[in-house]
């Protein structure tokens, strides 16, 4: 009796495809990926513990404010008076939109107080105070 | 003289190819930037949406241009407001805190104080115009 089969399984794994796969993951990632958008101007975010997530970037709409109280929306140089206008029709636009204040922990107030204001005049009422993580 | 020679089909090398991508890919997931934006979260009023409420569930947290807080008319370091609040809000879970700033406080400042109200688990915050 012979039970001396010879198993012979082709145990390869098939690389054809490999390159389609890998261009997909690629693709996908390229994709995915939101680049910045805008460079803002130049300031120190303030400290905070309690701090959440932004949800998504494409809701986002960025105001930054300098030490100096410039305000800038979109790498534009705006008076905040005109902060309505602007986010009134980014409001329209999209309704989920949260409005992520970057300002600098020495600006002032009152600038700050500006912004919420036009904000509610512009129906905008999501806002975030961007803010670094504080290790203590 | 015959110079007659068969092309034997040209082909592109394929072999490479799966490394090439692989190339590719690793150079953009390095490249990206993913800068997640964090911060505090805050829901303005609706502009008009001014409601009359009880005096005693009001709790008034003034701030200066110093940074000094006061709160409910007495002076508080600004790392006590933390404990105070819970022990208010343990006494009044209906207590509403407004936050009002002085035109010339650091924005630093305020987000710390704000940041303060969110780890006592403070919801109710509402935001007085700066005077």
């Amino acid at each position: 009796m012979k039970l001396d089969r010879k198993v012979n399984i082709n145990s390869d794994i098939p690389t054809a495809s490999m390159p389609d796969i890998i261009f997909m993951l690629l693709i996908f990632f390229m994709v995915t990926t939101v680049l910045r958008e805008y460079s803002g101007l130049d300031i120190e975010l303030p400290k905070a513990k309690r701090i959440q997530k932004l949800k998504s970037k494409r809701h986002t709409a960025h105001i930054w404010l300098s030490k100096q109280g410039q305000i800038s929306i979109e790498d534009k140089l705006i008076r905040s008076e005109n902060i309505r206008h602007i986010m009134y029709s980014k409001r329209a636009a999209d309704p989920q939109l949260t409005v992520s204040i970057k300002a600098d922990k020495s600006a002032r107030m009152g600038l700050v107080s500006d912004i919420h204001t036009e904000l509610r005049k512009a129906d905008a009422l999501m806002l975030n105070y961007s803010s670094k993580t504080s290790i203590e | 003289m015959s110079k007659k020679r068969r092309f034997k089909g040209g082909e592109i090398p394929t072999s490479s190819m799966a490394d090439i991508a692989f190339l590719l890919l690793i150079f953009f997931l390095v490249t990206t930037t993913i800068d997640i934006d964090k911060g505090l979260g805050i829901i303005l009023p609706a502009e008009g949406e001014e409601l009359e409420i009880k005096k005693t569930n009001i709790l008034n947290c003034l701030i200066n241009s110093q940074g000094n807080v006061l709160l409910g008319g007495d002076p508080i370091a600004l790392k006590d407001v933390n404990k105070e609040i819970r022990r208010r809000l343990a006494e009044n879970n209906k207590l509403i805190i407004s936050v009002k700033a002085h035109e010339k406080t650091k924005y630093g400042d305020y987000v710390s104080l704000i940041d303060q109200l969110k780890r006592a688990n403070a919801t109710r915050i509402s935001i007085a115009d700066a005077e």
